[in-house]
């Protein structure tokens, strides 16, 4: 895709927006216009406010916001929000509104030909006052329902346009869309900024709301493919997550780190691996939050910090738990080795979810996350999007060379997976399953290693005791099968004995 | 006594322009006879001046007084529609029915 003779005619400027000059491969083409095309409600306006705040914030690069349709002081009101000062800005003369917001009390009527050569001339005048190097024109499609003649319009917004890249500065213009998936704009703008064109999207889904973002083009240079998910959150404005662009660069170390449970690590071969995903699968009360707390204990033990994210149970609830199993939370949160951060999945959206999980692992700095469980957040999303979130999660904690245990609850009580391990067990390394064992008419539990990527690791059912002191692993469950399917059978000793002779055990 | 008060925005000496104001001053001599105060302003010169009246497109012509404010854009080669524009049909209609 990227080929260095063709793309050096095309420079990029960063824009700023988290996330989004990654997938951009850099920024907004330098001295060129591009559309940015959304429908009623898609972040149109915030994206271009971002585009300046962010050029007066981090590049110090001044701005001019050329307005059609929301009067200046509502958008000073709006991106106030996402403390961007606007007012303070325009006073110190880095950001300058051309305001051609349509006025009420201005009868307009239309005699004979015209042009925008009054609108040129104050964009021209705010650019040399500012001495602006980025510029927005937000929305066109405002133009287009003050004049009748939609041909002289583009024509002079084309003008327009030409004279701003005369200039030297780098131009956003956004324009509505009707439909989520159909013409890139209405009015037939795109036929004369087609250089440059990212759509914006606010489409539902199983009633969820799921924003995304798409470089359609760049012409002359490179660009990431495919529709973005991107979030709107208070303090930052939008912020895009570049899922799938994520480079599976990790490097997967071999260092081994214990899951918190000495019979669980040898079970995996010696313990499991620092950087990498485990998944833990169970039923209900199976003891998934168990060996969560387990895994935060082991952790802490060898010095490491962790974080907890849990989705189905009060901190209050989790430390009474954990002080059930002989882990005191408090103790662990005031020496710094812990924190839990507990949240109700409906409580926002999922791609919020994740903004905030990365936040709370930058502050923080862990060396193990513990998320309780991730099934839970699957109720506040679409399929695709859930599998999106688990992949950017994944691939942020690998990055960050953390160790990452997951919990997944299944919907039946025996057996069964949940859509979740469905969507997201390629991408785990290592996959415990916990599981009840029906025996003689009594509810026992099981713990198996799945898979583990990379390493040898017992393929045997053993029991799993839960006492006042945690979790026991003893003896394999020898003469039962279907533990899996969810319909343990027993089986008669000698049969065992047979097959062991028919397949010499092979211990590795 | 100046009854109106008019104000032309042009941008840069164009055919378009001097077709507006040839067009406004045959209005203003026939129309407004005598009554009438007209300033021509380029917005290549004085962009700030556009830019506090919140004009757009060029020429436009303002009717600062007497009030509504009311405006017309466009090259005004339309006698008849710039008079509407004015708000000066009803009385034009008067005359030529004086005449």
């Amino acid at each position: 895709m990227k080929n260095a003779d063709t793309v050096s005619s095309v420079i990029k400027i960063a824009t700023g927006i988290p996330g989004f000059d990654f997938i951009a491969d850099g920024g907004l083409p330098k001295g060129r216009t591009t559309l940015v095309a959304g429908t009623a409600g898609s972040g149109k306006t915030i994206f271009a406010a971002q585009f300046l705040a962010e050029g007066i914030r981090q590049h110090n690069e001044p701005g001019v916001f050329i307005t059609f349709e929301e009067q200046p002081q509502d958008i000073r009101r709006n991106v106030a929000n996402f403390g961007w000062d606007v007012g303070k800005w325009e006073g110190e003369g880095v950001w300058i509104f051309v305001d051609a917001s349509p006025e009420p009390s201005h009868e307009l009527n239309i005699v004979g030909d015209f042009d925008f050569g009054a609108l040129l001339a104050r964009v021209e005048h705010a650019v040399r006052n500012a001495r602006a190097q980025r510029v927005v024109l937000d929305s066109i499609g405002s133009v287009f329902s003050q004049f009748v003649s939609h041909s002289r319009v583009r024509h002079e917004l084309f003008r327009i346009a030409s004279a701003l890249r005369e200039m030297g500065v780098t131009t956003v213009m956004t324009a509505e869309r009707r439909e989520e998936y159909g013409p890139v704009a209405a009015n037939g703008i795109e036929e004369f900024v087609a250089d440059n064109v990212i759509i914006l999207r606010n489409s539902l889904e199983d009633e969820k709301r799921r924003r995304t973002i798409e470089i359609l083009k760049f012409r002359g240079t490179t660009h990431h493919k495919g529709e973005y998910p991107f979030t709107v959150i208070a303090s930052d404005g939008i912020v895009v997550i570049p899922l799938s662009a994520i480079e599976l660069k990790q490097h997967s170390a071999d260092i081994r780190v214990t899951s918190g449970n000495g019979d669980l690590d040898r079970m995996c071969g010696g313990g499991l691996f620092r950087d990498s995903i485990i998944l833990v699968s169970g039923a209900t009360g199976t003891g998934k939050t168990l060996l969560s707390t387990h895994f935060v204990d082991g952790g802490a033990a060898m010095g490491e910090r962790c974080l907890m994210f849990a989705y189905e149970e009060s901190r209050e609830q989790l430390g009474r738990n954990a002080i059930g199993w002989g882990t005191d939370f408090d103790v662990l949160e005031q020496g710094n080795k812990l924190r839990v951060i507990c949240e109700y999945p409906e409580s926002a959206a999922l791609e919020d979810h994740l903004v905030r999980i990365k936040d709370a692992i930058e502050d923080f700095k862990p060396n193990r996350i513990a998320v309780d469980s991730l099934s839970a957040l699957e109720r506040v999303s679409t399929p695709r999007g859930f599998r999106e979130f688990v992949l950017a999660l994944t691939s942020f904690i690998k990055h960050k060379e953390i160790t990452g245990l997951f919990t997944s609850t299944t919907p039946t009580l025996t057996g069964g997976a949940s859509v979740t391990e469905a969507h997201i067990s390629s991408i785990t390394d290592t996959i415990l399953l916990l599981r009840y064992v029906e025996l003689y008419g009594e509810m026992r539990r099981g713990v198996a290693v799945l898979k583990m990527r990379g390493s040898a690791h017992e393929k045997e059912f053993r029991e799993l005791v839960i006492d006042s002191s945690g979790m026991h692993i003893g003896a394999a469950f020898r003469n039962v099968s279907g533990i899996l399917a969810g319909n343990p059978i027993q089986i008669e000793a000698s049969e065992i004995d047979r097959l062991d002779k028919l397949f010499p055990s092979d211990h590795l | 006594m100046k009854q109106f008060v008019l104000k032309l925005y042009i941008a840069g000496r164009t055919q378009r322009t001097e077709q507006a104001i040839s067009s406004l001053q045959e209005i203003c001599e026939n129309d407004l006879a005598s009554a009438y105060e007209l300033s021509v302003i380029d917005v290549l010169e004085r962009p700030q001046l556009a830019e506090n009246e919140k004009i757009l497109a060029t020429p436009t012509l303002v009717r600062e007084l007497p009030p509504p404010l009311r405006r017309v854009v466009g090259d005004l080669s339309n006698r008849e529609r710039v008079l509407v524009g004015l708000d000066l049909a009803i009385r034009d209609t008067l005359d030529q029915g004086k005449n």
